[in-house]
């Protein structure tokens, strides 16, 4: 039953199977964010207290989504490796980490430059804002931690531990701002209910998030598909793949 | 996935894994709960006026601005008016500056400064607070006042 999750876990067929795969998406996701940074810019409508500034939310709220997101997806990875002990997880787990840094110093750049002419700051102690702050920094410690272990190789598992940890943050920023007083306003988008916004303003948004999702996919896809020929140089396959390319 | 049949080991790992989780979830979930008052960001109008909030030392304070009840001053930049949370408490707010873009009556805002004992609370900074129901002018105009959520301050218990 879990067949197919072995083979996947087989560096081999993975970089075979994702040579399909990379150059798709990432024309997809360079289509997708494009076109879509159009409509968004352009056409869809300003909001009637903020004016055009609330465009900065068509980057924000995907790129808050995809740091959270990548975490869960990290966190995940390493499970898997801690479990079933499949290298290829724990690569995957490495993979994400620069990328979930990036996208959650994007937040919180995005969102002190939404802040400031809407709320009147730059930045606030409150629970939404410390928290995604804590994702950034459990994402930098992530880098450091492997940096500092990869020459012992116990990083995978001091790495795995620590993002299993760290998981925890992730329910703190969903629902801090219905735990708590905070400046940050709710969830724009809901899983249970309609968005809070009309159709013109959440359909390029929704388009938004999936054109982060592929961005995500694609440039971890090129981030593994280098570990994997790092980790796996000394093998014949690789050997021959560098030969024939 | 069957659990069932998953090599002993395995099984083992996975298990060890969801304690190390739920430790960490339980001890966070106790510190927050513990640190509840400090992770507010601001006490709310009811709050200030059951003595919740301490007096004479900086904090902050949460809530819509009444409708009419702003006073502007003729001579310099000081702003009087009442917050509320909807629910039948206001705390009187006295501000001397700049008012960012969105305040307005009706507008939710959190400000810092101290609370006199007298009650009134002197503002040294006053941030707009605003909600998710981001809406095209032309819709603001033709929905009546009242149909926009924007008039509700959310007041968690």
């Amino acid at each position: 039953m879990l067949g197919w999750f072995h083979k996947l876990g087989s560096p081999k067929l993975f970089f075979e199977i994702s040579t399909r795969w990379q150059n798709p998406i990432t024309a997809l996701s360079v289509l997708v964010i494009g076109g879509c940074a159009f409509w968004c810019l352009l056409f869809a409508p300003a909001d009637y207290q903020q004016g055009h500034a609330v465009r900065i939310m068509y980057i924000h709220v995907p790129a808050a989504i995809l740091a959270q997101s990548g975490y869960i997806f990290m966190a995940l990875c390493s499970a898997v490796y801690l479990i079933w002990n499949i290298k290829l997880a724990d690569w995957a787990a490495k993979s994400v980490a620069p990328l979930g840094a990036s996208l959650s110093f994007l937040v919180l750049i995005t969102g002190s430059i939404w802040g400031k002419p809407t709320w009147g700051a730059w930045w606030v102690w409150d629970a939404r804002l410390t928290s995604t702050l804590v994702l950034l920094l459990l994402y930098l410690g992530m880098i450091a931690l492997r940096g500092a272990l990869e020459e012992k190789g116990t990083d995978g598992r001091a790495c795995g531990i620590l993002a299993i940890v760290g998981l925890v943050n992730i329910p703190i920023i969903k629902f801090s701002v219905d735990w708590w007083f905070t400046l940050h306003q709710p969830a724009s988008f809901k899983l249970t209910e309609q968005p809070a916004m009309p159709l013109e303003m959440w359909l390029p948004l929704l388009i938004m998030v999936i054109g982060y999702y592929l961005f995500f996919f694609s440039v971890w896809i090129y981030r593994i598909r280098n570990e994997i020929l790092i980790r796996e140089k000394k093998t014949a396959w690789v050997k021959s793949w560098a030969g024939s390319s | 996935m069957k659990f069932g049949t998953m090599k002993p080991h395995r099984r083992e790992r996975l298990l060890l894994i969801l304690f190390v989780l739920a430790a960490a979830g339980s001890s966070i979930a106790f510190v927050l709960m513990a640190l509840n008052d400090n992770i507010n960001l601001f006490y709310s109008p009811q709050q200030i006026l059951s003595g919740e909030a301490p007096t004479n030392r900086v904090i902050r304070a949460g809530g819509m601005v009444l409708e009419g009840s702003v006073i502007r001053s003729s001579k310099d930049l000081e702003v009087r008016f009442l917050i509320s949370d909807m629910k039948g408490s206001s705390v009187p707010i006295v501000y001397r500056g700049i008012l960012p873009d969105l305040f307005r009556e009706g507008q939710g805002i959190i400000s810092k400064g101290k609370l006199e004992e007298t009650g009134t609370f002197i503002a040294t900074e006053v941030l707009a607070k605003h909600d998710e129901n981001y809406m095209p002018p032309e819709l603001a105009e033709v929905l009546p006042k009242t149909h926009r959520k924007n008039g509700e301050w959310k007041v968690k218990e």
